[in-house]
């Protein structure tokens, strides 16, 4: 099957490289556009849809960046492909509803991702290592004005790009950065950071997307307001936000070191011994455990495993990669089995 | 005149709905419109906590005069954008304009797009964004040297022009 390359590679926005990736997994800049005088996805019929899908599949065959790209409707997909798409974080969950028309395009790399006839005609996603805003938005740019060349997307002069949702007018473009933040938990700062994240008009989600707890202490911050600023005003603001997080969260970790060391490597090897040894184990353990870990390779108390690694199985570690890797369906309690032993598998464990 | 719905008491309210350019009157005393209105409330999901926005504060004034409107080219009503907080076209925002450009003001802060302009809008059309983005990055730094009267000059011609640009 189609998706088969994707299962034995890991994205290139999980490599845990690139500025601050100590603390920032990945930035994310999401751009939404529509084609003028066409209805949007929600509003349109199948026949639209359809119209719309092929409309711009024909420009994009046209366009170098997508010349490497796969091509999947979403029609085409079962169950768990889908949900192995959204678990990569190439799409969402609502993309993954059965309908006409609806497609997704995605890079080798997988640090290109555009969803055709979501809420939007077209969702582009550009995702990098590290704190990488800038270069997102530069590509995203060049692949929008690229497309733009052909396509007459809907905007106006005083709103800027027409959405489907007003929060998403103007620029209609979301730019966010995926924090890992286990020292201002750990030290109860966290309610403190986000309250300010929210009183500066961003938003705070998880690491799962939408909707989600933050679990693992993975924190995505996001701009909220896409009009009254330009792009290049937007990320420097995010810019500026994240790193001042990411001081907060430092300071967090060397206190946490200071006060008590002996309890902190106790905490971290503990955890990256569960995981090394255990047959059995739920991904709600397996994210907390894996957070720790990845926290003692960024003290630099883990020595013998890479951050790529431990970044690559909080995404392997969800139910549709584990019956991707198996070939088959598993119920809730094979997959804590087969979870356990990709886990062993990837960190040496016995 | 008397109430369209109970036919007895005296009509003070006004309803005006506009389907397709055709018009049509609603005429309702206080305590029917009232009623109406308690109908179209309970029916406003989530969505219409954000869709709400624009009307906050004025639901009074909105019982006197609600205008019903619908976008000509996709059919979506303003009311069901209400309910769910999702436009059906862009021609949505020509036909939602007034509601919009409130509701714009109130989610963002601002009624202006300063961000890039697709490749096919002409040179022109893309210098006046441009002013507006030259002008406010001037005032913001008229204001960080504590030059408040240059500040208020330049906030004055931003709004001006983009009172212009709502048109």
């Amino acid at each position: 099957m189609i998706l088969d390359k994707f299962i034995n590679n890991t994205g290139q926005w999980l490599k845990g490289v690139g500025d601050y990736s100590h603390i920032v997994m990945s930035s994310r800049i999401r751009l939404a556009r529509n084609l003028a005088f066409k209805p949007f996805p929600s509003k349109a019929k199948k026949k639209d849809l359809v119209e719309i899908l092929s409309l711009i599949e024909e420009v994009m065959n046209r366009i170098n960046f997508f010349k490497q790209a796969t091509f999947l409707k979403i029609n085409d997909l079962d169950m768990i492909e889908k949900q192995f798409l959204v678990e990569r974080h190439l799409m969402s969950h609502e993309h993954a509803e059965p309908s006409e028309g609806k497609a997704l395009v995605v890079s080798d790399e997988e640090n290109l991702s555009v969803m055709i006839n979501e809420e939007d005609h077209l969702r582009i996603q550009l995702m990098q290592s590290g704190l990488n805003l800038d270069e997102c938005w530069q590509i995203a740019n060049s692949i929008d004005d690229a497309l733009s060349k052909k396509l007459d997307f809907a905007y106006s002069l005083q709103w800027g790009y027409l959405t489907a949702c007003p929060t998403n007018t103007g620029t209609a473009m979301r730019g966010s950065v995926m924090l890992h933040l286990p020292a201002l938990v750990m030290t109860k700062q966290i309610n403190k950071v986000l309250v300010a994240v929210t009183k500066l008009n961003f938003a705070s989600r998880g690491f799962y997307g939408e909707g989600t707890q933050a679990s693992g202490n993975f924190f995505q911050i996001s701009n909220q307001v896409s009009m009254g600023y330009s792009e290049r005003d937007v990320i420097q603001n995010i810019n500026e936000l994240i790193r001042q997080i990411i001081e907060q969260e430092e300071q967090a970790r060397q206190a946490l070191l200071v006060q008590n060391r002996p309890m902190l490597e106790d905490k971290i090897f503990r955890s990256y011994g569960i995981l090394k040894n255990a047959h059995i184990i739920s991904s709600q353990e397996t994210i907390e455990l894996l957070s720790m870990v990845r926290l003692g390779i960024d003290l630099d108390i883990v020595k013998d495993v890479d951050r790529k690694d431990i970044n690559a199985l909080f995404i392997m570690i969800q139910p549709a990669h584990l019956q991707k890797i198996e070939g088959k369906k598993l119920s809730a309690a094979a997959r804590d089995t087969k979870r356990a032993s990709v886990i062993r598998q990837k960190l040496g464990g016995n | 005149m008397h109430c369209d719905v109970c036919g007895k008491k005296k009509a003070t309210v006004h309803l005006t709905e506009i389907v397709d350019e055709q018009i049509s009157e609603m005429h309702l005393c206080e305590s029917c419109a009232r009623e109406k209105s308690a109908q179209m409330e309970q029916q406003f999901g989530l969505a219409d906590l954000l869709a709400g926005l624009s009307d906050f504060g004025k639901q009074e004034k909105d019982v006197q005069s609600k205008v019903k409107i619908r976008c000509s080219s996709c059919g979506l009503s303003y009311e069901d954008f209400r309910k769910f907080g999702r436009l059906g076209c862009s021609e949505c925002y020509d036909a939602f304009k007034t509601h919009l450009s409130q509701l714009l003001k109130k989610i963002h802060g601002a009624n202006q797009h300063l961000g890039k302009t697709p490749v096919s809008v002409p040179k022109a059309e893309k210098q006046k964004i441009e002013d507006i983005q030259s002008m406010k990055n001037e005032l913001l730094k008229a204001i960080h040297l504590e030059q408040f009267e240059k500040a208020a000059e330049l906030r004055d011609k931003i709004r001006e022009i983009e009172k212009r640009n709502e048109g």
